[in-house]
């Protein structure tokens, strides 16, 4: 028998089999409409909780986006002060980076597919739950066995289809979420614990900012004491004299202010 | 599953238990691959056939397909009865 009819099969067993449970067809209406009730809450929550997850990976991707653009603008400054190294190393980790961006944003379109899934199985659900109501409500107020039985049938076996098919989707959105939610909680703690940096921004990324800045820090001590020179130069008889007067005013004080630099350097 | 219902016409059935047929003989097979492979095609066969019925139409389907991201093991899954909440 073809797939299609075996599985359209097996859902209306289920569904004639909870019908049988009740002696009155009309308590299994009012206890399905409740159960249905029940399933649309849960499948509100589940949307409602896919688009947290949504949410917290677009946050990650921001982060993670901010974190690469931060290796850019390090890398960019390293190769202004002629330091190739450190613009690979920077760029080399921002190629990490992106590996994780990446696979992030991929996540992110899944759990956008997923959203827009639920939302539309719970407005169908909505609609059949409102549609099974009104029936419920005319087979109960006409009920004469026989002739109702036909109606609840078909009402109710839709209606169990549906929900079926969506506290299966609910099922599996939630499986999924909770994967992901697990990741996503697992590179949150390594952002917060500066891991993740490491590997890839923030700590490591501070060894870049910190060389960078003693390296930027360095030439503007030399630019300062250009000025300083020139300065003085122009109060004294000139440059080649004021030079050699700041190191050689007194000849055993010339490496203190080499020495102050070399300071900052460290 | 989890795209609701659709209308199919007569015409198309005979197009879709060939591709049908093809799904079946891929989850007997094991083979992922061919598996997904036949299952998209199935769907979006029925996709391009079918008609959305109206969201407050309260009726059982004839025919009943697995959601497309399934894999061969929630199929068999299904098939065997397990995992479904209806009622």
């Amino acid at each position: 028998m073809s797939l299609m009819k075996r599985m359209s099969l097996i859902f209306r067993a289920k569904a004639d089999k909870a019908l049988d449970r009740a002696e009155d067809p009309r308590e299994t209406l009012d206890y399905s409409y409740k159960r249905q009730l029940e399933l649309l809450t849960k499948v509100r929550k589940g949307v409602a909780e896919v688009a947290t997850s949504r949410k917290r990976v677009e946050l990650q991707i921001n982060q993670l986006e901010a974190q690469a653009q931060k290796l850019t603008d390090q890398a960019q400054k390293a190769l202004g002060m002629g330091r190739e190294d450190l613009a690979r190393e920077a760029l080399t980790r921002k190629s990490g980076l992106q590996n994780q961006i990446t696979d992030l944003q991929t996540q992110h379109a899944q759990l956008q597919g997923e959203e827009e899934k639920l939302t539309l199985a719970s407005q169908r659900l909505q609609a059949k739950v409102e549609a099974f109501r009104t029936r419920k409500e005319t087979v109960k107020a006409t009920y004469t066995a026989a002739e109702a039985q036909t109606r609840i049938n078909e009402a109710f076996s839709g209606i169990s289809e549906e929900m079926g098919d969506v506290g299966m989707a609910i099922q599996r959105a939630e499986d999924k979420t909770a994967q992901m939610q697990a990741r996503a909680g697992a590179i949150d703690e390594l952002i917060a614990s500066g891991a993740l940096d490491d590997a890839s921004g923030l700590n490591s990324g501070d060894d870049i900012a910190r060389e960078l800045e003693s390296m930027s820090s360095q030439s503007d001590v030399e630019a300062e004491l250009q000025a300083l020179k020139a300065a003085s130069g122009g109060q004294a008889l000139g440059t080649s004299q004021a030079a050699g007067e700041l190191s050689g005013g007194a000849a055993s004080d010339a490496a203190t202010p080499v020495a102050e630099t070399d300071e900052q350097k460290g | 599953m989890g795209e609701g219902q659709l209308r199919l016409p007569d015409e198309a059935m005979e197009r879709l238990n060939a591709l049908d047929d093809a799904v079946e003989r891929a989850v007997d097979g094991g083979d992922e691959a061919t598996f997904r492979d036949a299952l998209h095609q199935l769907l979006a066969g029925v996709r391009e056939a079918g008609a959305p019925v109206e969201d407050d139409f309260l009726h059982d389907s004839d025919l009943i397909l697995p959601p497309g991201d399934a894999t061969i093991e929630e199929v068999r899954a299904l098939l065997e009865d397990d995992g479904l909440i209806p009622g």
